[in-house]
């Protein structure tokens, strides 16, 4: 019982931890670099333990957190969230028998399809279109992908969680 | 990973339901921005939610805190010394300058009581730390840890040591939103010292620069030329260091001469800055004169309009001992 409530609160813990991530700032040159953590920690979750744990609900409400936390438009993350959510459940069976770099591709798709997402709400909003230099987020975050998935693969086969 | 088979997910056909899911939470999202866009729901809810989300933000802020910190700590001790020798240079330069600026300001006071205007050199300011959180690339903003609770209102300018950072854009109880200059949707009317010439600054699309899109094609503007705030449109006193003009070229139109300019605030590593209290003086165009003519009670329709909207006017008409710590609220 005590192992099932700690491998929730494990479950919990990385998804603040990447909500905290978000908002910790790099050094000015990498800015533009960052990866988006939440996607990845939430695709890592959708892959591992699916509709058990991350269902579109969930992803939702992380959107809305984290939408308080950068305090851009309510509801922006949990558009983009809700969408990555479905489609890497949706093709979860799939996704988590591919070798590796092939995973890092699909993931590497999703986050592409995500900035549009993020494009398309700024442009509706009024925002201006950023440079050309924001397209690089989503392939940063690709190449860290398949470091974090075996990390916190690793991490979780250690402490024997589920 | 264990190969327990799940028949939630099948291998690829989803269910309907699911998309059904899906389409619901995207309308409510949906929904969510449209509200949020029209009304600004996002700020009332983060000022209720504070609480919760201000500490957030100050753990966030510990990595580059503490890096802060270590550098402090683990700096040269030579360095130091040099450092402080710098400082101490510099303060003795200022101090020298202030000394022989204070009977030029002293003067200066009295001719402009004489003359009846009440511009004042003094500062009113508050001095903020910057909350070391990232809020999106590209972004142009910072987080100071001043709020609602130490009087802080939206609106108020921002500058440092060297010139101007921005404006506070979202108050929170214990902290602030500051919009930089360099943000595409703000603008800071200016003016170019050396030939008085008035325009607006606008921040750019690309990287950490101004944008002057609209300067006259016969106007003098140099490589070099230094834009100070111009006092116009009230929000940003004037004389603040805004920027230095780093090219000029033609603007796509062929209408006007678009320049750059580098900010003169250090916006990428700005660690204090302050906050203005004193508002600018409003320097907007003048109060319409009362009518000569007939007694205000059978004065014609239009006049009354257009006097109604500057009822805040009399400004003009009190004594200069009006200096602002207090303030004229400023929308």
């Amino acid at each position: 019982m005590s192992r099932q409530r700690l491998s929730f609160w494990w479950f919990v813990g990385t998804l603040v931890a990447a909500l905290l991530l978000m908002l910790v700032p790099l050094p000015h040159v990498l800015d533009a670099f960052k990866p988006y953590w939440l996607a990845l920690v939430l695709l890592y979750w959708a892959l591992e333990s699916g509709e058990q744990r991350v269902t579109l609900g969930l992803a939702f409400i992380l959107g809305i957190f984290a939408d308080l936390l950068t305090g851009v438009l309510l509801g922006e993350q949990a558009l983009r969230l809700c969408v990555l959510a479905f489609i890497a459940l949706r093709f979860r069976s799939r996704l988590r028998f591919f070798p590796m770099w092939q995973q890092t591709l699909a993931v590497l798709a999703l986050l592409i399809n995500d900035r549009f997402l993020l494009l398309v709400v700024r442009a509706f909003a009024g925002e201006s279109t950023p440079p050309a230099l924001w397209w690089a987020s989503p392939f940063v975050s690709a190449v860290l992908w398949p470091f974090l998935f075996l990390l916190l693969d690793d991490l979780r086969m250690r402490l024997r969680l589920q | 990973m264990p190969l327990a088979r799940e028949e939630s997910s099948p291998l690829f056909a989803g269910t309907a339901a699911g998309t059904l899911r899906l389409i619901f939470y995207l309308a409510m999202a949906m929904v969510l921005m449209v509200l949020d866009h029209r009304n600004g729901w996002l700020w009332r809810l983060r000022y209720a939610t504070a609480i919760v989300v201000e500490p957030i933000y100050r753990l966030a802020s510990l990595p580059a805190d503490g890096f802060h910190a270590a550098s402090v700590a683990f700096a040269d001790r030579r360095m130091l010394t040099e450092q402080n020798q710098r400082l101490r240079e510099d303060l003795l330069l200022a101090n020298a300058k202030l000394n022989r600026m204070a009977a030029v300001a002293e003067q200066n006071q009295r001719l402009k009581e004489l003359l009846d205007t009440q511009h004042s050199l003094e500062l009113h300011v508050q001095l903020a730390r910057v909350i070391g959180v990232d809020m999106g690339a590209y972004r142009h903003r910072i987080m100071i840890n001043l709020g609602a609770r130490d009087g802080i209102k939206t609106g108020q300018p921002v500058i440092d040591a060297h010139g101007v950072v921005g404006q506070i854009v979202d108050v929170l109880p214990n902290s602030a939103m500051v919009m930089l200059v360099t943000d595409p949707d703000h603008a800071v009317p200016v003016v170019i010292q050396r030939t008085g010439l008035r325009t607006i600054a606008y921040g750019s699309r690309n990287g950490q620069q101004l944008t002057l899109p609209n300067v006259p094609m016969a106007a003098d503007v140099h490589e070099g030329d230094k834009l100070l705030t111009s006092g116009l449109g009230g929000r940003f006193p004037q004389g603040f260091p805004v920027g230095e003009v780093s090219n000029v070229g033609p603007a796509p139109t062929g209408m006007f001469l678009e320049a750059h300019a580098e900010p003169s605030a250090d916006l990428d590593r700005v660690d204090e800055v302050l906050v203005l209290h004193d508002l600018a003086e409003s320097a907007g165009p003048p109060p319409p004169a009362q009518p000569a003519g007939p007694p205000a009670s059978e004065a014609p329709v239009p006049a009354s309009t257009a006097a109604a909207p500057r009822a805040p006017a009399p400004v003009f008409t009190t004594p200069p001992a009006q200096s602002a710590p207090t303030g004229t609220p400023q929308t």
